[in-house]
């Protein structure tokens, strides 16, 4: 009899313990990528969001006449042997006399905000593209899929430069750009979870019970794009970041004087022969974040649906 | 498969008609007037009206489109409105450079992607599994144009007075030259014989052209200047395979004729290269396929960069120059290539898996 009583209350405490993010989140700090992943984002949101605290200068502030630097110094570091009378700038000084430092500290602030917008937005388009296309079926199934096959067919950094050009340059055309670039890829995950559900007895269920379309839609199928939606949505952040640093880098998206990594990147290549730390550290920071949403991504996916791997 | 391949291609009309009318009409949403991009500011109207009347862009939207058609079909792509050349003869020069680079990176990926994603997977969690998917995460994560700069900044500035040094731009010294294949062998060809065009195309390919013709000087110059920018582009390329050969053959290691195959006595390198990569290369062999449009995006920011005159590079001076046949005519290319090269890679399933019947 008590045996009995102990074994149901372990069940019980088994099943509060396991409920479905319990596991999840167990599952996911279990993976090492994921573990190294968060971490490196978590600095990094600590970064954006104290930015003005940590910099030791305004990104866009002109040194000249305040200090005596010639424009893009070398890093000058007074723990490593730079001489005190000169002023500290941890990672030199940029071709306009700013403060490369301040400037790679807010970097931050835009690759987060044009990762997580521009996926965010694909997310919404695409999701609603691939219900609709997966739900309805037939001829509005092929219309949507065989447009959205067009936009794969263009390399996608391509098919964003001509965007941009139509839009006109500039980081919020750019963003649009990006967005519409990686819409087919979320229609796609969509279309294919919808219609793997769709003919599922609890669906037909809910129907016969007289729910609408929409209540079908949200409530009964879309939840089962979630996890993989997550995934690619996690991996995706990487690869808008990656570009919109591209079409910055090409002069395309950010303007100076942003303090946009790729834009910092583009105006300085010619000087890499004469000062690598300029293009050095922005193209590390852009890696670091890229990394750092990949390395996330993957543990999700292990963690959450390892079918995809 | 001959049935199969001609309904492959039919079937991708729709996706390439579709692919002409987004360039077409994404080409002629690029605001600005190309008369004035091309002429300057201060271009009259008399002048602008002559120069829309040449290039047909006086007529209305419709008429443009069905000139554009007639010409597509019939391979005529017309004048650049930028260099007042025809756009075949551009693509003539120009895509051998960009087919040459993207090969390379592709070879590079593929040499260096494989063995290290079977090395991998064999020796699952030792210090060269964990090394090389450190190594892959960071390929993929490293902006390619940043990663063509700091190897630039190695190999022509720190190693410069070492065996080590390699060229930073252009695709061959000042100097030296490469011949045509077809003048080295000394045939004879008329400049407007059917011929000429593919000869060229072809002679444009240095590193090909060097070879058959036995240029060894033009072959070293020409491979000396293609390291640097293919192996920037080659990273995440080479990445993906790696990942996608490691995890298709964990899935393969896993399965039962594996553990007869080593049941049997057979010697380990047999099982992983014989029993075991040989089902396991149906994913790569897609992955593979797909990374051709990786390179093509990575092309623009790799030439752009080594100063090369290839595809991507034109393309994106053609964009920011509103030079629409350019545009169109590239962006046609580059799609139909997509195509093809998936088709391919459809094909090489069959002789991968001998079970897969193309229907």
């Amino acid at each position: 009899m008590v045996a009995t009583t102990s074994t149901s209350s372990t069940t019980t405490r088994d099943y509060r313990s396991n409920s479905l993010w319990r596991l999840t989140l167990r599952r996911i700090f279990r993976q090492r990528s994921a573990i190294v992943g968060l971490t490196i984002l978590g600095l990094l949101v600590l970064t954006a969001i104290f930015a003005p605290l940590i910099a030791p200068y305004d990104p866009e502030e002109v040194l000249i006449g305040r200090e005596d630097i010639k424009k893009r110094e070398a890093p000058c570091i007074h723990l490593l042997g730079c001489p005190a009378d000169q002023p500290q700038h941890i990672l030199g000084v940029d071709g306009n006399v700013r403060d490369e430092f301040s400037r790679v500290l807010y970097g931050t602030r835009y690759s987060l905000f044009i990762g997580i917008s521009t996926v965010s937005f694909a997310i919404l388009v695409g999701t609603v593209l691939g219900s609709i296309a997966g739900y309805l079926g037939g001829w509005v199934d092929n219309v949507i899929m065989r447009l959205l096959d067009v936009l794969m067919a263009f390399p996608s950094l391509l098919l964003a430069i001509t965007i941009v050009s139509v839009l006109g340059r500039g980081l919020q055309n750019a963003l649009l750009a990006i967005a519409i670039v990686s819409i087919p890829i979320y229609a796609r995950v969509v279309r294919a979870s919808v219609l793997s559900v769709k003919e599922n007895p609890y669906v037909s269920a809910s129907r016969a019970l007289g729910g609408s379309d929409i209540h079908i839609l949200l409530g009964r199928i879309l939840p089962n794009a979630i996890p993989p939606l997550i995934v690619q949505g996690t991996l995706g952040i990487g690869t808008a970041i990656l570009d919109a640093a591209a079409l910055s880098f090409l002069g395309l998206g950010a303007q100076p004087p942003t303090p946009e990594w790729g834009t910092m990147l583009g105006t300085e290549r010619n000087q890499v022969f004469t000062a690598p730390h300029l293009v050095f550290f922005p193209g590390i920071a852009i890696m670091l974040t890229v990394l750092a949403f990949n390395l996330l991504g993957d543990g999700l996916r292990d963690a959450i649906d390892p079918r995809l791997k | 498969m001959i049935q199969y391949i001609i309904r492959r291609l039919l079937s991708a009309i729709p996706v390439l008609l579709g692919i002409l009318i987004v360039t077409f009409a994404l080409a002629r949403m690029i605001p600005g007037d190309p008369c004035k991009a091309i002429l300057g500011e201060k271009a009259t109207v008399a002048v602008c009206e002559r120069f829309n009347r040449e290039y047909g862009l006086d007529k209305p939207i419709y008429v443009q489109f069905g000139i554009y058609m007639n010409d597509v079909v019939h391979g005529h792509f017309g004048n650049s409105i930028r260099f007042s050349r025809p756009v075949t003869t551009i693509l003539i020069e120009r895509l051998p450079m960009t087919i040459e680079l993207g090969t390379i990176a592709l070879l590079i990926a593929i040499a260096v992607g494989i063995p290290a994603g079977i090395i991998s997977a064999v020796y699952r969690n030792s210090a060269a599994d964990v090394a090389t998917m450190v190594g892959t995460n960071i390929g993929v994560s490293m902006p390619v144009y940043w990663l063509g700069l700091m190897l630039a900044y190695i190999f022509a500035l720190q190693l410069r007075d070492t065996p080590f040094w390699l060229p930073p731009t252009s695709r061959l010294t000042a100097g030296v030259a490469s011949t045509p294949f077809y003048k080295t062998f000394g045939w004879a060809l008329a400049e407007d014989s059917f011929s000429y065009p593919i000869m060229e195309f072809i002679s444009n390919l240095y590193v090909f052209n060097a070879l058959i013709s036995g240029d060894w000087v033009v072959l070293g110059d020409a491979l000396k200047h293609l390291i640097l920018p293919s192996l920037a582009l080659s990273t995440i390329p080479m990445s993906i395979i790696a990942r996608m050969t490691r995890s298709s053959m964990l899935e393969v290691l896993k399965q039962d004729y594996i553990r007869t195959a080593r049941a049997k006595g057979l010697v380990e390198y047999l099982v992983v290269l014989k029993h075991a990569f040989r089902n396991a290369l149906l994913p790569i062999a897609t992955v593979i396929g797909l990374q051709v449009g990786t390179l093509f995006a990575g092309a623009v920011l790799t030439e752009s960069i080594f100063g090369l005159a290839g595809v991507g590079r034109i393309l994106f001076e053609a964009i920011t120059a509103r030079d629409f046949p350019i545009i169109q005519a590239f962006t046609v290319v580059i799609a139909v290539g997509y195509v093809l090269v998936n088709l391919l890679v459809d094909i090489s399933y069959m002789f991968i898996d001998p079970r897969i019947k193309l229907e």
